[in-house]
Parts: structure tokens; sequence; C-alpha cells
């Protein structure tokens, strides 16, 4: 059975992690390639890096970066951030990433998403969506939720979907930080609604979170941060919680 | 690309891995995970080239008939349907060992008398397959000290008929299909064994210790 899959995310600047990390037999948190080694032996399925970096020195950046990963990762890792031209994504995929996110690029050019598609498949594009809840619709939002677009996000996904892209990274500001559990009522009618594999992001907080998420919403895979890097929620142990709650799991 | 790491050489006079470089998808994630199972590979641009090799690993991410128009720019075709080493082909380096696929109507190698079929969306399944799932093995020395069961990563629209004859691991996803075939000395997954963790690593190394 195919099973769920549980995603650590990666902030990237200048080529090192961002936000603490606090695994004991960790030599350097900041340190994409340690890290990520570290999740893949945990149990991680999968990792999302996502760039941050502002500086224009940022693709040479995360090429040197995606091969280090690559050079040492077994499982699939996808590259967000900063990715607008098909040569970004070419480079990123010759470099050994196994897919590419796309946020704002793709809303100001949904083309994109098209070419993308058909040069290296539609495996290979991973649409993200940042969303929040503004007078009763769900509207897609740039820049980390502070830029509204006039895009509702269940329109703009399915037009998503039909262009190629083969995955969708739900982010639900409202919840992204609250800690208070993902927004399954959404991410259960957009699943609904696509016939591509959909991963939860936003508002992972305890074990319990996950294991809603992939009963009441039945996503694909679950996204977090904080709660790996801190090490609120080790792997391991959601493995299992998920297990007893018999949800398929890799363990 | 280089040619190091020859720490694993066995004693039938192991050449290494070589490589079919026929341009469908990067391969670097492939050989990373070869030097990290420090297992010698090279690139084959040319049918002499399989000569420098004692396995060959036919890659491929991507569309099926395109791969296969590519492969046939390379001329290595004729050569690689000769061989009597060692071969695996990975994801669509699989499907083009088989005689058709429906992606692209294309006709492939024809190597091993199977179909390559699309999911059926009547089926209510997301298409592509894609993540870890659970891999029925059979005996096969290219599974050797991996447990039945044992997840793979898979990342795919097509798949290959199950056939009982050539199927050596099967998986579930709507139907039943082929998650690894062998007909002699041709061997083919359709998961990715450089993205499946230290199961997909002792695959790599169970190819490579293959005897022709």
């Amino acid at each position: 059975m195919l099973s769920k899959r549980i995603i650590p995310c990666l902030d990237v600047k200048d080529g090192r992690t961002v936000k603490g990390v606090n695994f004991v037999d960790l030599r350097d948190a900041g340190d994409p390639v340690e890290l990520a080694a570290q999740y893949a032996k945990q149990g991680a399925d999968e990792l999302v890096f996502l760039d941050i970096t502002a500086t224009h020195e940022r693709r040479k950046t995360m090429i040197e970066m995606v091969k280090s990963v690559a050079r040492q990762l077994n499982i699939p890792f996808t590259i967000g951030g900063g990715i607008t031209e098909i040569a970004d994504a070419e480079a990123l995929l010759n470099a050994g990433a196994d897919k590419i996110s796309i946020n704002s690029a793709a809303v100001r050019n949904p083309i994109l998403i098209e070419e993308l598609a058909k040069r290296f498949g539609v495996q290979f594009v991973v649409l993200a969506v940042d969303t929040k809840h503004v007078n009763g619709k769900n509207m897609v939002h740039l820049n980390g939720g502070r830029l509204i677009t006039e895009l509702e996000t269940e329109n703009w996904i399915k037009q998503a979907e039909s262009l190629g892209a083969g995955e969708i990274l739900l982010t639900s500001m409202d919840h992204d930080g609250t800690k208070a559990g993902f927004d399954c009522g959404l991410l259960s009618k957009v699943n609904q609604m696509i016939n591509i594999p959909i991963i939860a992001s936003g508002g992972a907080g305890s074990m319990q979170h996950f294991t809603e998420v992939f009963q009441q919403a039945n996503v694909d895979a679950a996204l977090a941060a904080s709660v790996f890097h801190y090490g609120e929620i080790l792997i391991p142990d959601l493995k299992q919680e998920l297990k007893r709650n018999e949800i398929p799991v890799r363990i | 690309m280089e040619e190091n790491k020859t720490k694993e050489k066995s004693s039938s006079g192991d050449l290494g891995v070589g490589i079919v470089n026929y341009g469908a998808g990067n391969i670097f994630s492939l050989t990373a995970a070869l030097e990290r199972q420090n297992i010698t590979y090279g690139m084959i641009d040319t049918v002499a080239d399989f000569e420098k090799f004692s396995h060959i690993i036919i890659p491929g991410v991507g569309h099926a008939g395109a791969a296969m128009e590519k492969l046939q720019q390379t001329g290595l075709v004729d050569a690689i349907r000769a061989l009597k080493k060692p071969v695996l082909g990975i994801c669509v380096g699989m499907q083009l060992l088989t005689d058709h696929s429906e992606e692209g109507d294309a006709n492939l190698l024809a190597i091993i008398p199977l179909k390559t079929k699309l999911f059926d969306k009547n089926l209510g399944m997301k298409i592509p397959h894609m993540g870890w799932n659970n891999v029925d093995l059979k005996n096969n020395l290219l599974f050797e000290n991996v447990d039945s069961e044992t997840q793979f990563y898979f990342v795919h629209s097509y798949f290959i008929e199950y056939n009982p004859t050539f199927d050596i691991a099967a998986v579930t996803y709507g139907n039943k299909f082929s998650a690894a075939i062998q007909k002699d000395n041709f061997y083919g997954v359709q998961f990715h064994p450089e993205k499946s963790g230290e199961a997909g690593e002792r695959l790599l190394k169970n190819f490579s210790k293959l005897s022709s």
C-alpha cells in the first residue's frame, strides 16, 4: 500500500540551514547535508529545501548545495524558492534535485507550469500555494502571505493541475505558525477536486495533528518545519503513532 | 565522468557499471548512489564502450516514447539487444525493455514481451503513482538481504502489466503490476533504487555483483 509521506522542510539561506536544531548527534546544525542525512536516517520520506537567499549569488550557492545534498541523500528531495525560469529548473535537475517547487513565478506566469511539465515531466513540478481566508473566500497569497492576489485558491489549483503540475503543496497561512493543527477542511475540499498528490502544510503542532490531517483530509503527505527542527516531534515516534492509527507509513 | 573507487571488485573480474548515456533525464542521483556504494561506473556513449563494463544500467526519466527516440539516435539499440551481461533498466529504462508503451504509442526494445500501460483513471487513484510502496519480492539475487514487503520509492504514470513469467516483484496501486521484471540477463525495476534508502542501495550493490 502506498504510504503517507512525512516531509520535513528546511529553510536555507546562503547555503546554510536556518532555524536551530537540537538533535544530539549533529555536529553542525547549519549544514544542510548533515541535517538532511539525519532526517533520512530518522525515517523522513522526502525533504523540501526552501531557499530564502536574497543575494544575486543565490543560484550558484543553491546549485552547490543541491549537489552536496544529492551526493549524500538516499531519499527524494524538492527544491523551492526563487525558481522563475526553465534554466533555473534545469540546473537544479542536473544537480540532482528530484522535484522543484514553484510559487509566485507560476502565479505571474502560469504557462511556466506547462513549460516545465513538458520539458521535465509532471513528476518534477510541485506547485506551492500559500492560501489565506479572506471575506469568506480562500485567496492565493504571495510573499509569505503578505501580498494577496486575485486568484481563488481552489480555482488556481484546478488550473495548475490542468497545466501540468504534478503535485500541490498547500500551505494555510491562517494555520502556519499556530501549531493548532492543519486546515483539514480546506485540504479535504481541495484534495477531492484534484487527481494529483497533495502535501498538507501549515499548523503542525502535535502528532495528533498529523493523524487528523491524514484521516480527515486523506492528503498524500504532510510537511512541517519547526516541530521537527526543534525536536518537538521525532519522526520515528510520529510514524509509530500513525501506524497505531492505521495510517499506512514507511517504518 | 571519473572512474574511481574500485574497492569492491569481485572475483569474476568486475569492470564496474556502464550507464547508457542517451540524455533521458538526470543521472546525478544514480551516480551518487553508486559512489556511496563504492561501485565503479562510467558512461556508455558508443557501442565500443559496452566492452569496458561488466554490468549495464539503462536509466530513464520522463516520456517513454521520447526516451526510445533518443536511444535510437545513439545507435546503441542493437548492441543493447545483443547484450549477455547483466542489464538493469530503471523506471523508464525498465519500460524500454518491453515491447510497447501506451505513452506516445511507442514500440520499444522488445527484449521482454510485455506491455507498458497507462494507469486506469477510472480506478480513482492519483496519477502519478508517487511515493513509497510495499513491494512483494520473489526470491531473486537482485533482492538478496532485502526483506519482502520492503518499501521502495516510485514515481511514474505508466506501469508494466503483471506477468508471472517475468515478474520478480509485484506492487499494488489500484491494480497489481510489476515492480521488477527479469528475462535472462535483463532486469528492470520500476522504482528508483537510488532514491529508496538503504534497501535501494542494497539492490544496486546486489546488481553490481550479479555474475554474467
